[in-house]
């Protein structure tokens, strides 16, 4: 039975057969999450007895930021399996989620600089997250060039997940030695949301939010799936007969 | 098929590579010149303070090691590749991961161990005082061997690009930056005086992973490169 499974999610067509099924529940489950966390978030949770209204930010910045580490884990879990199995769903995947990834960590970046400006006074702080989230962009970045670069898909896509791979046993490293960098250099003064208790009547849009992120992730990331494959298998004949179908 | 030793094999290629590079000098002593021409940049471009000098000597200086070794990493793969005995390398029967070890080993030889001993040099053009430049060879001794073996992942990803200059320093960058915090902070700290241990056994630390995982994740690019 879950042999059978992996062995149908493996076959492009079934694959794609399937993503077109899912692709609007994703969407629409994105759409009713996403109002319901902006709603309660920006209208109904209490400000913030420091940072006032201003924080709200928050609400599109952590969940964006954590997509992008969770993204990054995605894309190498997805390259170990395509380089030891050989699935070609799996490479699709790597690929298709690099670039929703570099969007996320750039949506974390630019809506920290842009809260940075009113707390913090400046747009830009070297502090220990910020610097590490701009590596992790620039890790993705290299993925993506890496993959633009080479004219073989397939090999493009095992390159791109060794790389992946790589990145994931360094981020760790990077991460920590950017924070402990960070502390030598700079004073302690600046903590992000430094309570390490928050209210629920925060907590909970926040969360909302965070689901609808993942959701929307998965939306997209099955809508460049579709795409990539049928590039990939523009040769074979059920990607001629589904052209034809179209055109009809 | 004649049976060679996997030693004997390590050795070979070493001392291959070693006279290929000792044939062209010239190019042997590009990185060095570059090295000490990005540190010469800095004060010209930063003034002549001599406390200044001081405080961003040691940054200086791995920066500028770290370009150094960006800029010669490409040649590591690029003539094998284009000549084809990359090829042999991947169909001999030893593991390809030792014998990509003996080419980073070449490399590092070739372009990281003169910066090494420029480095004294350096340190003294940029103000770091006598007490800690040991402190300096140090770090050099121990990160300029992980820039080669990290930096041998990207050159094996790129080898069969033609444009793979910009997107081999994407790729590698972001991966020296522990080696670069940890090493100037070294320094730093031997200039006040401090301990450095702590700091050192980090980079010792780095220097054994990226041995034992590099050369793998090597060989395994340089497969997909060559598919």
């Amino acid at each position: 039975m879950i042999v059978r499974f992996f062995h149908q999610m493996g076959s492009p067509r079934y694959f794609y057969g399937v993503a077109g099924k899912l692709i609007p529940w994703f969407m629409v489950s994105f759409l009713i999450t996403l109002v319901l966390g902006l709603y309660y978030g920006l209208f109904v949770a209490p400000p913030d007895y420091q940072q006032g209204e201003s924080y709200r930010i928050m609400y599109i910045h952590v969940p964006a930021a954590w997509m992008s580490m969770f993204i990054y884990v995605v894309m190498a879990v997805s390259g170990l399996i395509s380089l030891v199995w050989r699935i070609k769903m799996t490479e699709v995947v790597v690929i298709s989620s690099a670039t929703v990834g570099a969007s996320f960590t750039f949506l974390a970046l630019a809506t920290g600089s842009l809260w940075g400006k009113p707390m913090w006074g400046s747009w830009w702080v070297w502090d220990a997250r910020l610097t590490s989230e701009l590596l992790l962009l620039f890790l993705y970045l290299g993925i993506i060039a890496l993959h633009s670069a080479i004219e073989d898909k397939r090999v493009a896509a095992r390159a791109v997940s060794i790389l992946a791979l790589v990145g994931v046993v360094n981020i760790p490293i990077i991460h920590y030695s950017v924070e402990w960098w960070n502390t030598l250099h700079q004073p302690a003064s600046i903590t992000k949301f430094g309570k390490p208790s928050m209210d629920m009547s925060m907590l909970v849009p926040l969360l909302t939010m965070a689901i609808s992120f993942k959701l929307y992730y998965g939306a997209v990331v099955l809508m460049r799936a579709r795409a990539e494959i049928v590039e990939r298998e523009r040769n074979a004949r059920w990607v001629q007969e589904l052209v034809q179908e179209e055109a009809k | 098929m004649s049976t060679l030793s996997l030693t004997s094999a390590f050795t070979l290629l070493l001392k291959r590579d070693m006279t290929l590079a000792y044939r062209r000098r010239s190019e042997l002593v590009n990185p060095l010149l570059f090295f000490v021409l990005v540190t010469a940049m800095f004060p010209l471009g930063i003034g002549n303070d001599p406390k200044l000098i001081e405080a961003v000597g040691p940054g200086v200086i791995w920066v500028a090691a770290l370009l150094a070794a960006l800029l010669s990493l490409d040649a590591m793969f690029r003539s094998d590749f284009e000549d084809g005995s990359l090829e042999q390398f991947m169909l001999s029967a030893h593991p390809v991961s030792i014998l990509v070890l003996a080419k980073i080993l070449a490399h590092w030889l070739v372009t990281g161990l003169p910066l090494f001993i420029a480095a004294p040099l350096l340190a003294v053009l940029l103000n770091i005082p006598g007490d800690a430049i040991p402190t300096l060879m140090l770090t050099l001794i121990l990160g300029t061997p992980v820039l080669s073996l990290i930096g041998s992942v990207g050159v094996a990803l790129t080898v069969g690009l033609r444009r793979g200059g910009v997107i081999l320093s994407l790729l590698v960058l972001p991966l020296y930056v522990p080696v670069l915090i940890f090493a100037t902070d070294a320094v730093k700290t031997a200039i006040v005086g401090i301990p450095t241990t702590a700091q050192l056994s980090i980079l010792s630390a780095m220097l054994v992973g990226s041995l034992v995982l590099a050369p793998l994740a090597t060989a395994a690019s340089l497969r997909i490169s060559l598919s």
